[in-house]
This record gives structure tokens, sequence and C-alpha cells, in this order.
């Protein structure tokens, strides 16, 4: 089922906004700043009030907002209210372009050479069909790592998401022995990332910045879906490959298609990675059927070499 | 036991000074030390970085080396507690070497845990936000609790012994004097005293069989609570008690052999005893053999694919070398020598207690490293150098440095109390006479 996809495209744009008119509240968002001094520019931006009336402003009284106001570490330990959040991953579509990981690595400012997204050629024996599996962390309801942890460093929240506290973890990498899906990476040594990135005080929810002796994963990006947004990976792959989105509404979307999960789940025959340990992981697979691209083992090494 | 008068048992088993070949030994032990001391500096300062370790070995020898100490301060509950408990009476010479073995390595094991955090400084955290659902707080628990048992099972039998030094005023020097006057000066020989004694030492044999069974089985559950292959498997604890077993016998053996030649103690540590040591080793030997072919027969039969890797690169792959020298020195030849008696006599049984320690000590490496190099999803997306893993110099410096570190302990205290306890050989003496 697909919607609209000009209303959705609104849909985003109002709640990216409304995001940034919240995250001003503390002044009038739309009145020029004292110090700076903003003149007009004559150009009037359409705005959805708090109120839901659309109102014009002048674009040059519009001051990007660069963060949103940081969540507590209490608050990202429960997660966003109301919410269940899982991904889908179209096997069919993945031709190994690794644009996700690329994007994941660049956002996360994760130290060179790890990566959160992994993207496996697979072959499950040796007549069967190869084909690409990009792998985040599965974010499970029984999640093993966070099982084994000794210090509550990694947790579960109610929304489904599965996260670190670095400014926690002790590093004794027990949860890394614990996943069965190799998704979490170890910082060995001091992260090379920049200076002024290294100095931010960590959030749980952005897993930024990474830190010397701690284990670091994909986050689902929750700092994104906070702000409405889609996860990095989802809005950077160019093929549509994943989707998110909320169980509970029961739609997920790759920023252009947008499906009712539970149908999109029962058309194409979705299912999990290692369903028979229990681990109940929230990202779904969609067959490798009736292929966008065919399966050629160059795209992943070229891309390895260019990197 | 032939008999001995009472001041010629004290002179023989009072502590001795270092002679020429102690000073030596012990500087070579301080040297070991102070290079994994300066590894671990360079560790502190660097990162896990300048170790082998990466995302798929993330627990190497640090981890195996645990294991190793963890298992062979067993030891310790076996001689003092289990043969106590059952009436041998054989053993009493042994004791205090058990002892001190099962004390300074779980003293070590719990260093090396340390050595293995990506973030030391923040120990503590597992004090202010521990979970006790997480495997590795019951570990911290169970193995604190043994180290505090063992330290007083140590004690305890010492009491009587403090007494008969301090009476050495002028030999013992004035700092070892002033150590045992302060360590034992409470005690007056009074029979009260004796009955007190033991029956703590009776409660604390009775309570630490099930902390040593604890730590163990405790330890390989770091490894079966997960799903790996080569891990998820519900023979683990047997497994590991029963080669800790094996393990800590073979270096009761060595450290029988090592005291008995260097302070001439032919008299204490007979050659019965390492008749009687041997067959224990043999008897040890064939339970871990048993609880090995359980290990890996049942999966090899059924090859399921995730396992096969695995099992394949320990029988004929990349482990086998290690993995059969392993089996062999740890088991197969230590039961060939010592099943004869022969091959019991002290010369023999240490060879043998050697071949233990060291095929165990491999035995544990590859309890650990294989299984993290078979993850269920194929290696990849990582540097090259991730897909394989041989230690660091830091890392053996490191592990030789704690290994070390473990043995000056022993050492030490040979060097300031009576490694044969005095007190309880005399009553042994004196009950044999009227018999």
């Amino acid at each position: 089922m697909k919607m609209n996809e000009n209303s959705r495209r609104e849909f985003l744009a109002t709640s990216l906004l409304a995001g940034a008119a919240l995250a001003g509240c503390n002044g009038n968002p739309f009145t020029p700043d004292k110090e700076t001094d903003v003149k007009p520019s004559g150009k009037m931006v359409k705005l959805l009030s708090v109120d839901g009336e659309i109102i014009e402003v002048d674009q040059a009284f519009l001051k990007p907002i660069p963060e949103l106001p940081t969540v507590t570490n209490s608050d990202a330990r429960v997660g966003i209210p109301g919410k269940k959040f899982a991904m889908v991953i179209d096997l069919s579509r993945c031709k190994s372009v690794k644009k996700c990981q690329t994007a994941c690595n660049h956002m996360h400012h994760i130290h060179p050479g790890q990566n959160w997204i992994k993207v496996y050629p697979m072959q499950e024996s040796e007549k069967t069909a190869p084909y690409w599996q990009p792998t985040t962390c599965m974010h499970c309801d029984e999640p093993p790592c966070v099982k084994v942890c000794p210090v509550d460093a990694t947790f579960k929240r109610k929304d489904g998401i599965v996260l670190i506290d670095s400014d926690r973890c002790v590093g004794c990498r027990f949860c890394m022995a614990a996943c069965p899906y190799s998704s979490r990476v170890f910082n060995w040594e001091e992260p090379k990332i920049e200076k002024e990135i290294a100095a931010q005080p960590y959030s749980c929810e952005t897993s930024v910045p990474q830190k010397k002796g701690t284990v670091g994963k994909c986050d689902f990006c929750p700092d994104m879906v906070r702000q409405g947004s889609l996860p990095h990976c989802v809005s950077a792959c160019p093929n549509g490959v994943f989707f998110f989105g909320d169980i509970l509404e029961d739609s997920v979307t790759n920023g252009s298609e947008t499906f009712r999960f539970s149908d999109l789940i029962k058309d194409k025959s979705g299912y999990r990675l290692m369903e028979d340990l229990g681990t109940k992981p929230s990202v779904y697979y969609l067959p490798p059927v009736n292929r966008n691209f065919p399966f050629d083992p160059a795209a992943g090494e070229e891309k390895k070499e260019k990197a | 036991m032939e008999k001995i008068a009472k001041n010629k048992i004290i002179e023989d088993l009072m502590p001795q000074q270092f002679g020429k070949q102690g000073i030596i030994w012990v500087i070579s032990l301080l040297v070991v030390c102070a290079i994994g001391f300066y590894a671990y500096c360079r560790q502190l300062y660097y990162g896990l970085e300048v170790t082998a370790l990466r995302d798929y070995v993330s627990w190497g020898i640090y981890i195996s080396n645990f294991v190793f100490f963890v298992a062979i301060s067993l030891v310790g509950s076996l001689i003092t507690a289990v043969l106590r408990l059952t009436d041998v009476h054989w053993s009493t010479p042994l004791t205090r070497i058990a002892e001190i073995i099962a004390v300074s390595a779980i003293a070590f094991a719990g260093l090396i845990i340390i050595v293995d955090m990506g973030r030391p400084d923040r120990f503590y955290n597992l004090f202010t936000h521990g979970r006790l659902q997480s495997p590795i707080i019951w570990d911290v628990i169970v193995i604190t609790t043994y180290l505090v048992i063992s330290l007083l099972l140590l004690y305890f039998p010492l009491l009587p012994d403090l007494k008969i030094m301090i009476q050495y005023k002028e030999r013992n020097g004035k700092w070892l004097q002033k150590l045992y006057v302060f360590l034992g000066s409470f005690w007056k020989d009074k029979p009260a005293q004796f009955k007190i004694t033991e029956k703590a030492i009776h409660i604390l044999s009775v309570t630490i069989i099930p902390v040593a069974f604890a730590i163990h089985t405790v330890t390989s559950w770091l490894f079966a609570t997960t799903y790996r292959p080569g891990w998820d498997s519900t023979n683990f604890g047997a497994y590991f008690i029963s080669g800790a077993f094996l393990v800590g016998a073979g270096g009761v053996i060595i450290a029988m052999y090592v005291f008995r030649t260097h302070y001439k103690l032919e008299k204490y540590i007979t050659d019965d005893h390492f008749n009687k040591m041997g067959k224990v080793v043999v008897l040890l030997a064939l339970i871990y053999l048993y609880f090995n072919i359980n290990e890996f027969l049942v999966p090899a039969f059924k090859m399921k694919k995730s396992e096969e890797e695995h099992l394949m690169g320990l029988f004929t792959g990349e482990f086998s070398p290690i993995f059969w020298f392993a089996i062999s020195a740890s088991m197969l030849i230590p039961i060939l020598i010592l099943i004869f008696k022969n091959g019991r006599k002290p010369k023999w049984a240490f060879t043998a207690g050697i071949l233990v320690v060291v095929g165990s000590w491999f035995k544990r490496y590859l309890i650990v490293t294989p299984t993290l190099l078979h993850p269920f999803l194929p290696m990849h997306d990582v540097p090259k150098n991730y897909m394989h893993y041989f230690p660091t110099w830091e890392e053996w410096a490191i592990a030789g440095g704690s290994l070390a570190g473990a043995l000056l302990v022993i050492t030490f205290f040979a060097r300031i109390f009576p490694i044969i306890p005095i007190h309880e050989t005399i009553t042994e003496t004196d009950y044999h006479e009227k018999a």
C-alpha cells in the first residue's frame, strides 16, 4: 500500500520544522536575533505553526538550529514512548553499493576501517544463489548482548532499540562474544575523530563520540527518529533496500515508498536471521527473489579498494 | 613416615634463606614480571590496540590465561578439602603447597581479568552498576569468595606453626619476627584454640567445595552461555571442572618435586607421595579424557554446518598441531607414564606434571580462540588482520608476567612460611609412634 508521495514528503518536512520550532522554544525562533540583526530578505516561506495554521515568515528570520536539546541519559535509556521500531531489508534490491555503510560510518564518526553495517556476500551452499546481505544491529527482543552485560552499559529500550552507554561500558567484550550476528565492534585504540566531535559529551542516542576501550554498534539512529527523520542508512541507500518504521503503526518506509509492514512481510515472505536462536530480531529480511540486479561478486571488492 | 625427632622436624621444615639458585630464580621471575609490567603500561597508554585482539577474536590469551589460573586454583579445594573430608592422611604435607598455589593463582586470575578490560579505570562500575543477571558478576562474587576462603584455609593451619617460628627469634631476623608476631602472637597452643580452629577448618573445607565448583563452572558459563559453536555445550561445566582438577594436581606434583629437591625434603615429601599423586593424576586425566570425548565426539558425529568449520579446524586444520599436542600432553602421555609403577617415581612424575600443566595451558587457548574465528556470519567488511590471531609480544609478556608473578608469590611464601606444615607433621609422627 503506497501513500501519496507528496503528502508523505509534506509530512516529513512539517515534522522536521515542528521539531526545529520546538527546539528553539526558549526564545521565539521567528524573531530576529538582536545580536546578529538580520535584515528581511523579502523571500517568504510557508510554515505550519504549532496550532496547525499555515503562516508565512521571511526566510532571513529562519535560523538553522544545529541540534535539538540533548536527551538525558535516563530518557535515552527509556526510549520514545508508544513506539516499537523495526527495519525491513529487501535483499532483492541490494547490489552492495554500500552507501548505507559510508553514510553510517560518516554520521557516527566511526574509527576508520570499522563498520557497523556490513554487506555480506552470502551463499548458503554450492548450488544455491549468491546474494548480498546488509546487516545492522538486529535490535533483538531477547538481546543476548544485554543479557550478559555486567554493568547495564548496553540496554534494551521500550521502543525496541538496543543501545550502548559508552560512558559506562567497562570493555569486557562479553556482549561481542554473545552476539551471534557479529554486529558489535570494539574501539581498540583512541578512535580517530575530529577534535570537536571527540570533545562532545557522549549521547547514547547518537552513539557519538565513540570512546577508546568501549564497544560500538548500529543504534537505529534514534536521534534521527526523534526528529522524525529516517536512519542514515535508510536515506542513503540509492536502491531503497532499507525500510524503517514503527511496528505499532504497522508502516515502514524507505523514504520514497511506504508499505504496511504486515502486508510487506506477508506478501514477500519476510523472515528474520537465525530465528532458531530465539533472539527475536527487529530486523526483517525480504528474500532475494525477482532481483533488480544480478549478483556481481566484484561489487563488494571494488568498494573496498576505493575506500 | 619413619620416626623423626621433633627438633629435627622443626630444623628441616623451617623456611630457609634463598641460596644462589633461589636468588637467580627470584631475579629471573622479577625480570619477567617487570617486562610484563612495562607491556601493560604500553597497553594502558595505547589501549588494547597493542594486542592482536580484534573484533572477531576479541578474547585471546589473556582470557585463556585467566581460565588457566582459575583451573589450577581448584587444586586447593581438592587436596585440602576433598582429601581431608574423606579422611585421607597421606596428603597432609601437601596441603599448604596446594593452598598457596590456589591463593596465588586465583589472585592473578582476578588481575588478568582487569588486564583484559578495555576500561580498567571503570572497574568500580562492576560494583556501582553490577547486574546480578550477568555471569561476569557471578564470577566476581564466587572468585572473591573463593579467595577469602582459601586465604583462611591457608592461615588457620599456619597458626601453630607461627608459634613455633616465633620461638626462633634470632634466626628469623627483625622483619620476619614482626610479621610472625603480628599474624600469630595470640596463638597459645591452648586446647580450646585447637578445637576452634579444627572446627573452623572443617566448616571451611565443606564450604570451599561448592565454591570451587562454582568458580570454574561459572567460568565455563562465560563461554557456554553464548551461542557459538565450540562453546554452546551443556558439557562445559563438568568439562572445565575435571580439567581444572587435573591441571591442579599436575601443578602440585611439580611443586612437590621442586620443593623436595631444593629444600632436601625427601623425608617429608616421600616417593610414596609421588606414587599416590601419580595415581590421582591418572584418575583425573581419565575423567577429563571422558569429558573431552563427550565434548568433541558427539558434535563431530553430527557435523552440523556451524560446528563443522570449528571442529575440522581443530582436528585437521589450522589448530590441529596445538590440539593434538594439548590432548596428548595433558592427558594421553601422562596417563601412559603414570600407570606404570616406575612412572610414578619422582622424576617421571615430575615430567608428567610438566606435560599436564603445559598441555593444559594450550588446551585453554584452544577453548577460547578458535571458536571466535568461526562466527555464524562469515568474517567480512573488516581489515585483513581482523581475520587471524597471533598474540603480540605485549600479550605474551603480560601473560608471562602474570605466570611469573604467581610463581613469585609461591616462592616468597615458601621463603617466609614453612611450606610443609610443621605442627601437623609432628602430630602425625607422634600418632604413628603411638600406633
